[in-house]
């Protein structure tokens, strides 16, 4: 008995090195999303090319889309969006994308001069659907089914990277099992 | 006068320098505005993330002191008010997080360590107790002998 208790530091030692160590390297800002299973949230905003089109929530129904916040005061969307082109080019991934935070004007220009990879632009001035879907920064990027609930949440920039080993296996995983 | 003066500058300056939040909310009882200071100060930027919304300067802190206000206007109690912004952002934005099966260790930690150190004590006293009970008496014998080394000892050092 007294033996074990000498050993006793050495325990806690290395239980807590190894807790300790499985937090090295993730990134304490990458938060999981509270929406994940969870339906896309009621909205009713603007289309961005065209005013008087309304859009809302039945727009995630019927097949895998992303979607993409951004913004043109985003540098970081920058960086992303020749990937995003990649993406519904190459790769035929419909992209909804969000434009949060911004102005119509810029936006329009921005997708004029860069490309539109986005099958639809949702256009969120205010940032309502933005604050609904628990977005705290720009670019984040949903993974939403066919029945419209969000399965996955990643915040930060979309590259190939990330999307061979990030998104597409989710994409994948709800294709086979549902 | 010049003192005078100067007292008048930094006494106005002083609510300035207090006002840690830009955006003003407008509240018809005191009561309100703390039930308003106090939500804020409990609840996380998610953005920054060890700053609460009442520090945070983040747009995201903003929208979400602006949701606080439009909910308590509304009417809502302060459990219905957090509990639509985690259902957004996640438990993470609660510095004090729900007791649950999840996160009672995190709450039964202090209690343990507090446990944990008593224990330790005890152990202490239990077994420092035990040996001054285990240390024998001097028989007579050793009891000469010691009163015998502690003379020389003070022969020596007298001579």
């Amino acid at each position: 008995m007294k033996r074990f208790l000498l050993f006793l530091p050495l325990l806690i030692a290395v239980v807590l090195g190894v807790v300790l160590f499985a937090g090295i390297g993730k990134d304490p800002t990458k938060l999981e999303s509270a929406l994940i299973g969870k339906p896309v949230p009621a909205f009713n905003l603007e289309d961005l090319n065209t005013p008087e089109t309304q859009l809302n929530e039945t727009l995630f129904k019927g097949k895998v889309q992303l979607l993409n916040v951004w913004g043109t005061w985003c540098p970081a969307c920058r960086d992303e969006h020749d990937d995003l082109m990649w993406l519904a080019e190459e790769q035929g991934v419909s992209i909804v994308g969000l434009n949060y935070k911004d102005n119509r004007d810029d936006a329009l220009v921005w997708l004029d001069r860069l490309g539109n990879p986005y099958s639809t632009s949702i256009y969120d001035p205010r940032g309502t659907l933005g604050f609904d879907l628990g977005v705290y920064g720009a670019p984040e990027t949903f993974v939403i089914d066919e029945q419209g609930v969000v399965r996955y949440r990643h915040v930060g920039v979309v590259n190939e990277k990330i999307w061979q080993e990030t998104l597409l296996p989710v994409i994948n995983d709800i294709r086979e099992n549902g | 006068m010049v003192r005078f003066a100067l007292v008048a500058v930094l006494l106005l300056l002083a609510p300035m320098a207090s006002a840690q939040v830009a955006d003003v909310y407008n509240f018809e009882t005191t009561q309100q505005e703390q039930r308003f200071q106090d939500l804020i100060a409990e609840l996380r930027c998610p953005k920054c993330q060890n700053q609460n919304i009442a520090d945070s300067n983040s747009p995201i802190s903003k929208d979400m002191r602006a949701e606080v206000y439009r909910r308590m206007r509304a009417g809502e109690s302060n459990d219905e008010i957090v509990d639509a912004l985690v259902n957004r952002f996640g438990e993470f934005i609660l510095y004090r997080p729900q007791v649950e099966k999840r996160t009672i260790l995190l709450w039964a930690t202090p209690a343990i360590a507090v446990l944990g150190g008593l224990l330790v004590v005890i152990g202490v006293i239990v077994r420092s107790r035990r040996q001054t009970d285990e240390t024998p008496e001097l028989t007579a014998e050793e009891k000469a002998r010691v009163a015998k080394i502690l003379a020389e000892d003070d022969q020596d050092n007298r001579a």
